[in-house]
């Protein structure tokens, strides 16, 4: 029995980031006692939220000074604090940003260790964290033989999040200071990057491009599709690398995870460290010239041609669908 | 600032990783190995922050003896020392250990700031930076996308899931840094020739006064993954983007 899981969950404008859900909704599968961590403000606008997806109880803390440091060195502190008290089994961190940040510092912080990168977790007798290498192409069951709590972090969308119809929990108030060392690093200020139309990760249709596309203003005619099918635009690594677009819309190992029910490669070889991020949508369309490119392995409808052809004949094609 | 940048050498990302099956730990033997790309962010943004403020670079690698080929390649691009800490009982280490064993390297050489990437690309776990400011005891500025130094305050744009946060912070620091946020220098041959006769520590796990390095986590199987199948390939005849949309169509998407 898992015992006691804590999941670490994160706030955007009043909302619970999906993650934190999905790992609520994974944690109650396993049986023991689900609680969730949050850290903001906002927590008592989502206290019923967590409820409903299975926390019996929140740890919150609201103390404003915690968003103005980076908030993985004080949340870990007030995290290790609080494990000290209710020593939980495991606890469970959505592989984001902030998540990898507060997750690698309680680790260090509690000594345990940390299995990163996981894609399901059971917990029958052992904790045991899958996680999924080279591209997923190989899946490793690692057990956590240390100290406790366990800590893992999970790729977003490995599970969906459903309510389980839980009562509203009850409210702890984590009341840790601040300490002064964390306010070395301040702050200044939170730029959103306004885009038109769906997010990666939530649109019904992501159209990616790759190399294929030959020069970054050809990143143009992706915007188009997107935007007549409401979809969202990605790309490889290769061409973020190469500063064609910005690293916000990178899909794959080291950028987003999309699951979209429509993916369209297009111009994108197929490298391990772009399927790893794609490879879960219901369906893949593929356009590449070369008709020996490891993206054809996967695609459901695959297109063998000149992707700055085809593209403009699709756009085309698309208006016209629309009248 | 005395900058200290953590660096690996990785498999070649563009060759196929292999887990050896009886020990389930990466395949080194016969595969190509190089100093990892992202490390290469790391090191060039380490010897821009030294350049501009009047410091140095030190490079800290832990792997096999082979390594030191990666160590080279940073002291050619421009760091000016390196240490390599080789040990048979760090074979298989997990994130934490690697943390402990870089933390106490990088505290033996001292430091006003340290570089890492934002993870490796073969083992891709991307939290030894934070564990590694966790044990250190500064501030972990991760996920760097653009940098710059005012005198001992760092100005750096983390890159979130909405944007990117502005933070300022005081050093000492840790700071990991994305691909693109300098673009790396090639060594030159100057500099190839320098490396050959800068110092280079070669040390293992006793010379930390580290004891009882080993995983907390044990691997039980490596499975291959269920693969997707390969449905119909089509050779573009002028009729392929009609094909799509009726594909978008039959998914219900358009």
């Amino acid at each position: 029995m898992p015992g006691k899981i804590w999941v670490f969950t994160e706030v955007l404008e009043g909302k619970v980031v999906p993650v934190g859900l999905e790992l609520l909704t994974k944690a109650r599968s396993l049986g023991g006692t689900v609680e969730a961590l949050v850290f903001s403000p906002e927590a008592d606008q989502v206290t019923s939220t967590l409820g409903e997806y299975g926390a019996s109880t929140v740890y919150a803390c609201t103390d404003p000074g915690y968003q103005e440091v980076l908030l993985g060195g004080p949340a870990a502190d007030a995290i290790a604090q609080l494990a000290g008290e209710q020593n939980p089994d495991l606890i469970l961190v959505g592989a984001t940003y902030t998540g990898r940040d507060v997750a690698g510092r309680l680790a260090a912080e509690l000594g345990v260790p940390l299995i990163t990168n996981g894609v399901d977790v059971s917990a029958n007798g052992d904790t045991i964290v899958q996680t999924a290498i080279f591209g997923a192409t190989l899946v490793v069951q690692s057990k956590l033989t240390g100290k406790k709590p366990a800590i893992a972090t999970i790729r977003p969308k490995s599970f969906a999040a459903e309510p389980g119809g839980g009562a509203s929990p009850t409210v702890v108030q984590v009341t840790t200071p601040v300490a002064e060392k964390h306010k070395k690093a301040r702050v200044k200020e939170r730029v959103v990057a306004t885009a038109e139309g769906p997010t990666l990760e939530d649109a019904p249709i992501v159209i990616s491009g790759g190399r294929g596309l030959q020069d970054p203003s050809n990143f143009d005619l992706l915007q188009q599709v997107a935007a007549l099918v409401g979809g969202a635009v990605g790309a490889s690594r290769a061409v973020v690398d190469a500063g064609w677009v910005p690293y916000a819309m990178q899909v794959g190992q080291t950028g987003k995870t999309v699951k979209p029910t429509v993916y369209i490669a297009a111009g994108i070889s197929g490298a391990m460290q772009h399927t790893v991020g794609m490879k879960g949508a219901k369906t893949i369309v593929a356009i590449n010239k070369d008709p020996e490119a490891p993206i054809f392995k996967l695609a459901d409808l695959g297109v063998v041609g000149d992707v700055l052809k085809i593209l403009p004949q699709l756009i085309e094609a698309l208006k016209a669908q629309k009248g | 600032m005395n900058v200290v940048v953590c660096v690996k050498q990785v498999p070649d990302p563009n060759s196929a990783g292999q887990l050896d099956p009886a020990t389930h730990r990466l395949k080194r033997e016969g595969v190509e190995v190089v100093l990892d790309p992202g490390d290469e962010y790391g090191i060039e943004a380490g010897l821009q922050l030294a350049e501009a403020t009047g410091g140095q670079v030190t490079v800290v690698s832990m792997g096999p003896e082979k390594a030191l080929d990666a160590i080279r390649k940073a002291l050619a691009m421009g760091a000016a020392k390196g240490v390599l800490i080789s040990d048979e009982a760090l074979a298989g280490a997990d994130a934490l250990t690697t943390a402990r064993v870089l933390a106490a390297a990088v505290k033996r050489e001292g430091f006003d700031l340290v570089v890492t990437a934002t993870e490796s690309t073969d083992a891709s776990m991307g939290v030894v930076p934070q564990l590694l400011a966790g044990l250190l005891d500064v501030p972990a500025l991760t996920f760097a996308k653009h940098v710059e130094a005012d005198g001992s305050t760092l100005k750096v744009n983390r890159q979130t899931e909405a944007g990117y946060d502005v933070i300022e912070a005081d050093l000492p620091a840790l700071l990991s840094v994305t691909a693109g946020v300098f673009e790396p220098r090639y060594p030159s041959l100057k500099g190839i020739m320098a490396a050959k006769s800068k110092p280079v520590d070669r040390i293992g796990v006793g010379d930390l006064g580290l004891d009882g390095v080993g995983s907390g986590e044990e691997v039980v199987s490596v499975q291959p993954a269920e693969e997707r199948k390969a449905g119909e390939i089509i050779e573009d005849d002028g009729t392929a983007a009609q094909r799509i949309v009726e594909f978008l169509a039959a998914q219900k998407v358009i």
